[in-house]
């Protein structure tokens, strides 16, 4: 299942701040900060550190070298199989997810160089369906792992998904089975896998490929887990506790390697890459 | 027996042909006659609501109090059971069992889902939601079985993992995603059977295999009927257009190449017969071992990774 935005509206607001360019408020802190120094420090509140949430273009920018990203398999798309219909249709929303944000699906890949290393990157988007695990962003990963393993290539996938695409049912449940297996012959075949979890890494997304990682790195405050606060709330019928499945509570249950600013990421990742 | 609402005219039907069976007993009237045709007319207007199941009531089916759980078909079928307990890292969840079993002549690692029987069972065994341990457990005893060539069954019914505060602290979805990881590479047959509902990716965590098998009225599906209407309709009563939307059925599923056969289940569901139930589950589970035990682990391996590489459906 994918996350349901618990807090509707901040995001369309964020979005239309950025687009007049000026200033925004910030979700946590309430400061208004400037857009421009918010580019300028990868898209993070200097006042409380809070992470913006931001696209996969920006993530490309912010990680990879300039111009080095060559992206793969964009030509697929998503199609309605099951005639999936609830209060709009599946094929609607399809159309109007890419109409708003100009994507194919909620996953881009490709290949890519950081400090000079070649890398296969792939860099999920929440704003497409909630970022949620449908046949193409499986299929993706699937190639995009064949191609990092044929090639020797360390793998990066940036998260940002409540999990899978419902409006595709059994076959989302599915693409858990497939990146998981794709995974394991990668790892057989000795291939690097950093998965980076930004927020939020939920769900069926959370418990197939964003935990199979060799080295998870996660984003400061990003919420990350199984299932989602509120379905947990209302199973247990109690509140739950400050900071729960944020990343520094994934970090202290030895779920990830390390919480990384985002300003600090590309350093850290520089850094693990030249390692090996 | 618990009567589902679309089974009350049926249940009706039963009542007036047990009332003549006494009446003509007790008062010594031949009403043999009369209790033939309704049996008859019982039997065809039974057929005709089983044949055409809407999704809903599928689920009702599926999810049926009296409905087999693991621990009948233990007894019915399996001899030798030897429950296996604990994850050896923290603790034994009673949600999720499994052991050496033998079935026929196959011996084999049983793995499955353990709903009650009764409502204090089910609190014991958290009504088949399993915690991360549960699915670790799973994961030692799949690995114990590779290690001596023995086959790995797994029955599936849940309806979901176990949503919880110390389910995320042990990492729920680390547990199942290095089971999916795990089960695509083990090198003896899975054979995975979806007996009663099939819960997203508590289900999936015991459920990668060479044969999926579901049996006729079960479901299976990424999120359940009123999960998904609350989320997409904002309102869990619309359940039923969740169920009917996500195409969650054995016959939907075969159709999609999730599922590899459906099994079939006496008029009136598995609850009204769970031994003609655990028989067909039993053939159906050896017919795909003997032919799963004549392929090399290379093969085995190959044949899962293939069939999960073709599911999911794109434009390009
Ligand atoms: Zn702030």
């Amino acid at each position: 299942m994918w996350f349901k935005r618990s807090q509707p509206g901040i995001k369309p607001q964020i979005k239309k701040s950025v687009s007049d360019g000026i200033w925004i408020k910030c979700d946590q802190c309430n400061e208004i900060v400037y857009c421009k120094q918010l580019e300028e420090y990868a898209w993070i509140c200097t006042q409380c550190n809070f992470h913006f949430r931001i696209d996969s273009h920006k993530y490309i920018q912010l990680f990879l070298d300039e111009n080095s990203f060559q992206e793969m398999d964009a030509h697929l798309k998503s199609i309605d199989l099951l005639k999936f219909k609830d209060k709009k249709s599946y094929s609607d929303r399809l159309k109007e997810a890419k109409r708003k944000t100009g994507l194919t699906d909620a996953i881009r890949t490709g290949r890519a160089t950081i400090s000079g290393i070649p890398v296969v990157f792939c860099v999920m988007d929440f704003s497409f369906i909630g970022g949620s695990m449908g046949s193409v962003v499986g299929e993706k990963i699937a190639r995009a792992v064949d191609v990092a393993g044929n090639q020797k290539l360390p793998l990066i996938i940036v998260s940002a998904s409540g999990g899978a695409r419902m409006m595709e049912s059994i076959l989302s449940l599915m693409q858990m089975a497939k990146t998981a297996s794709r995974l394991a012959w990668f790892s057989e075949n000795g291939g690097l896998f950093i998965s980076i979890l930004t927020n939020p890494t939920m769900a069926g997304v959370m418990a197939s490929y964003a935990m199979l990682g060799d080295i998870h790195l996660a984003e400061p405050g990003a919420l990350i887990g199984f299932a989602g606060p509120r379905v947990i709330k209302q199973t247990i019928g109690e509140e739950l506790p400050e900071g729960f499945q944020r990343a520094k509570f994934q970090l202290d249950h030895g779920f990830v390697d390390a919480v990384v600013s985002r300003i600090d990421m590309r350093e850290i990742l520089i850094k693990i890459l030249t390692f090996f | 027996m618990n009567v589902l609402e679309f089974e009350s005219h049926l249940h009706e039907m039963e009542e007036n042909i047990e009332k003549f069976r006494i009446m003509s007993e007790k008062d010594n009237i031949d009403l043999n006659k009369q209790i033939l045709d309704l049996e008859k007319r019982l039997k065809t207007e039974k057929e005709a609501v089983y044949s055409k199941l809407t999704p809903w009531q599928t689920v009702q089916i599926a999810r049926h109090a009296q409905r087999p759980v693991l621990e009948d078909y233990i007894n019915l079928i399996f001899t030798d059971f030897i429950e296996l307990h604990g994850d050896r890292r923290f603790s034994d969840d009673r949600a999720l069992i499994g052991g050496f079993a033998t079935l026929g002549d196959q011996k084999l690692m049983l793995i499955g889902h353990n709903r009650g029987n009764n409502v204090t069972e089910n609190i014991e065994r958290n009504f088949g939601m399993a915690l991360p341990d549960g699915y670790r457990k799973a994961l030692r005893l799949m690995e114990l079985a590779e290690r001596f060539g023995l086959p790995i069954v797994t029955f599936i019914d849940t309806p979901g993992a176990y949503p919880g505060i110390h389910a995320e602290e042990r990492g729920q979805a680390e547990a199942i995603a290095r089971n999916l990881c795990e089960m695509a590479k083990l090198k003896v047959p899975i054979v995975c059977i979806v007996t009663g509902e099939g819960g997203s990716g508590g289900a999936l965590g015991i459920g990668v295999g060479n044969v999926i098998l579901m049996l006729k009225h079960s479901i299976y599906s990424v999120i359940s009927p009123e999960g998904c209407a609350s989320i997409l309709w904002r309102d869990g009563a619309f359940a039923e257009q969740a169920a009917e939307s996500m195409k969650i059925t054995a016959q939907s599923l075969k159709k999609l190449g999730v599922v590899d056969e459906i099994v079939s289940e006496p008029l009136g569901g598995a609850h009204t017969n769970p031994v003609a139930t655990a028989k067909s589950v039993r053939s159906a589970i050896l017919k795909h071992l003997r032919k799963l035990n004549a392929m090399k682990a290379d093969g085995l391996i190959e044949n899962r990774f293939e069939k999960y590489a073709h599911l999911g459906v794109f434009t390009s």
